[in-house]
């Protein structure tokens, strides 16, 4: 039996196990939405924007480990997704962007709506596809999703012309696919593993960098063994937040422009360097030259293009990172029977005089609210049990520093790309798959404003996302660089005209709460957390308030700006200088 | 230092813009790129010179095998190789010079390949330097103008690891 191309993609998503989709209809894809009406097993969910449906579906997938589908229309429709999948491809999240076309005898005539979104995407996606023979769709789309969530994940685009949405053809699902040309090693190589192990068994301070592999892989729990069994402190990245336990003692926070003291301290000390799932991303390393002089490295991840890319590695590992902390572990495990808490007592405590010198910190004030404060107020408040998706600049960094995440999968950040905008429509993707959950975007009032249409989606489907803006009408990160080292010249980061969010709120059939000080930040918490709706929390911020510590661009990450001057004399400090 | 590097491919629309992509979205040098079928019409052969430090050619290596179409990828650097390129090139000497640009042509086992009343086109393949040579003494002659392919590159079948 013959069936309609719209028939087959849809079903071919079935088949992939898609129950949601977040798209927005137009021309060319009438066919498709036509097939989706009523359709009892996919829910689409109606963005108010197509970059708004990409973000959720990047959200879902980071949310879920699962693939986020998003369905948008030709030209305009596609091009607003080049900016969440660049997103997803500079922080590995599988998601599959399926976009219209026209129809395939109007391609390259300037048609309208026409965008050549293949060549548009073709830098920031792993891999994307022009279907232009109904009898490839279906196994375009099995191999889709295979590229998207295996090896390194990425996002990847279908672009599917009108016609071929409505020619018929039999749909024939493939049950195996093969592409001979991508093979991700998933194994890693066991000498290497073994010259690893026996580097970390001769290493007296060594430390763990876990970066978003750790969870795209999910390998937490092989992280968490290893750390235990040799006692190693880890450092997460941005990207590894919530891959090993932040409460945990051998946590020493996020490393590199605004980590903790103690995890660059640590970084610049160590001998050895254990990296699992990361890049050496440059908010990572500050001055590759000066970048732990005394360590070597051993670089653990399954893309062999982020090994030696920045730094020089004495041990490269390529391969999933579960697959080989899990043999990494059972080296250890079997070779020689060391004393693992004595040898690391001199290192452990030293790290613990780093962390009584310099923990994270900021100044309470009773007449106005710290954002710190809020982040702080937001942990206590969920007890932690909560998904964070955050927006871009301060609020990303303090929703960093002083949330604590003790599981992989609930700290939602744009990090490589960095973009404003993300955390609202990432959020209503966590808040479908995940119903029950609370979820909160921590937000500002700049960012919050590139995505503010998608109020409208959240309330339509009764999403209870909680929006935590900290409101300091700026764009701060900016201001904070134009204070410290622009001479104080504002220029352009005052953003005047910031609209009164209680109303935006109110007027989307939202509820909209405020806090002007910091006594009322508890109810107003309290009180969105209570409601099952969503909710805007207006917190009205010191302006003032920076990200510390701060390494400035360029220059070692030991080199930071704290909020005000070291009370004791720093030895070490002087000591790696 | 520079590099050849061969890369084998599906043959698939888009495949090149993908590699070219490559070389111009991450700021590798491309000296040339020829490309064209293989014994399997299913698979494409591309050569492709290009310059840069040790770790930046291992970064072009790595970045080629990444790409979802890239079957293969050869840094001839490592390897015996032999190497051509060919030169189509349009002369049109003076009287006095004509019996010398054919001499020269013969001497590097060039073909005239056409000819008018005022000019040759000769045809010349060979390694870089040959070519280079031959380039520069045809330009006393009269050049018109010259095309030259893009080098290919084959492993030789006894090859060993330089």
């Amino acid at each position: 039996m013959k069936v309609s191309g719209s028939e087959i993609l849809i079903e071919s998503l079935k088949k992939e196990g898609v129950k949601h989709i977040f798209g927005y209809p137009g021309g060319v894809v009438l066919n498709i939405f036509d097939y989706l009406y009523g359709d009892k097993d996919i829910k689409l969910f109606l963005t108010r924007h197509e970059q708004g449906a990409t973000h959720a579906a990047d959200g879902y997938a980071r949310s879920t480990g699962h693939v986020g589908v998003a369905l948008v229309t030709s030209g305009p429709g596609a091009t607003n997704t080049v900016t969440g999948l660049a997103t997803a491809a500079m922080d590995s999240i599988p998601i599959v962007v399926i976009t219209g076309q026209v129809a395939t005898s109007l391609i390259g005539n300037d048609a309208f709506q026409e965008a050549d979104i293949v060549g548009i995407t073709r830098p920031c996606t792993k891999y994307n596809y022009l279907v232009k023979d109904v009898h490839d769709l279906a196994y375009i789309v099995k191999e889709a999703f295979y590229i998207a969530s295996s090896g390194r994940p990425g996002p990847v685009v279908i672009d599917l012309p009108k016609d071929v949405t409505a020619v018929q053809a039999k749909f024939n699902w493939p049950e195996k696919i093969d592409v001979r040309s991508y093979n991700p090693t998933m194994e890693g190589n066991r000498w290497m593993i073994e010259k690893a192990a026996r580097k970390i068994e001769k290493s007296r301070k060594p430390i763990i960098i876990a970066g978003g592999g750790v969870i795209g892989s999910g390998a937490s729990p092989e992280l968490l063994e290893l750390a235990e069994f040799t006692r190693i402190p880890v450092t997460t990245t941005l990207m590894g937040i919530g891959g090993f336990p932040s409460t945990h003692a051998l946590s020493l926070g996020m490393p590199g422009m605004h980590g903790t003291y103690y995890a660059n301290m640590s970084i610049q000390d160590s001998d050895l360097i254990i990296a699992v799932g990361m890049r050496f991303d440059d908010r990572v390393t500050g001055k590759l030259d000066a970048f732990a002089p005394n360590a070597e490295i051993i670089h653990i991840d399954i893309d062999p293009t982020s090994i030696r890319k920045n730094v020089d590695v004495a041990i490269p590992i390529v391969g999933d990172c579960k697959k080989v902390l899990a043999v990494l572990n059972q080296v250890l495990k079997e070779g020689e029977m060391l004393q693992w808490a004595e040898i690391r007592k001199a290192w452990l405590k030293q790290i613990d005089e780093w962390k009584k010198l310099r923990p994270l910190s900021y100044t309470f004030d009773e007449n106005v609210i710290k954002p710190q404060y809020v982040v702080e107020r937001l942990y206590a408040l969920t007890g932690g049990d909560a998904i964070i998706t955050t927006e871009v600049g301060q609020n990303q960094m303090w929703a960093a520093q002083f949330f604590k995440y003790d599981k992989p999968r609930t700290f939602l950040s744009s990090g490589g790309l960095g973009t404003m905008g993300y955390g609202f429509p990432a959020a209503i993707g966590a808040q479908v798959a995940h119903p029950d959950k609370t979820v909160i975007d921590i937000a500002g009032d700049g960012s919050i404003q590139m995505n503010i249409q998608e109020l409208a989606t959240a309330v339509l489907y009764e999403l209870p996302v909680k929006v935590a803006i900290l409101n300091n009408q700026y764009l701060g990160m900016v201001r904070q660089w134009q204070e410290l080292f622009y001479g104080e010249r504002y220029s352009h980061s005052h953003l005047k005209g910031v609209p009164d969010f209680v109303k935006v709120a109110e007027a989307y059939g939202a509820v909209g709460l405020r806090a002007t000080k910091p006594s009322e930040v508890d109810a107003v918490i309290k009180e969105a957390l209570k409601i099952k709706k969503t909710v805007f929390m207006d917190f009205v911020i010191d302006w003032k308030e920076k990200v510390y510590p701060m390494v400035p661009a360029g220059a070692p990450i030991d080199q930071m700006l704290f909020e005000e001057a070291p009370k004791k004399e720093d030895k070490k400090l002087k000591a790696v200088k | 230092m520079r590099h050849t590097i061969s890369v084998l491919v599906e043959n698939k629309f888009g495949v090149l813009s993908r590699v070219a992509g490559l070389f111009s979205g991450r700021g590798y040098n491309i000296e040339s790129l020829s490309v064209g079928e293989t014994l399997d019409p299913k698979i494409s052969a591309m050569t492709i010179v290009t310059t840069g430090e040790e770790q930046v050619i291992e970064q072009i290596t790595k970045q080629l095998n990444k790409l979802i179409d890239v079957i293969k990828v050869q840094d001839l650097f490592e390897v015996d190789h032999v190497e051509r390129e060919m030169v189509l090139m349009k002369v049109s000497p003076r009287q006095e010079h004509k019996a010398e640009v054919l001499r020269l042509a013969e001497i590097f086992r060039g073909r005239v390949v056409d000819s008018s009343p005022k000019t040759y086109t000769i045809e010349i393949t060979g390694d870089e330097k040959k070519l280079e040579a031959f380039i520069e003494l045809m330009k006393p002659m009269g050049v018109k103008e010259f095309v030259r392919s893009g080098k290919i590159a084959i492993a030789r079948e006894m090859s060993k690891n330089k």
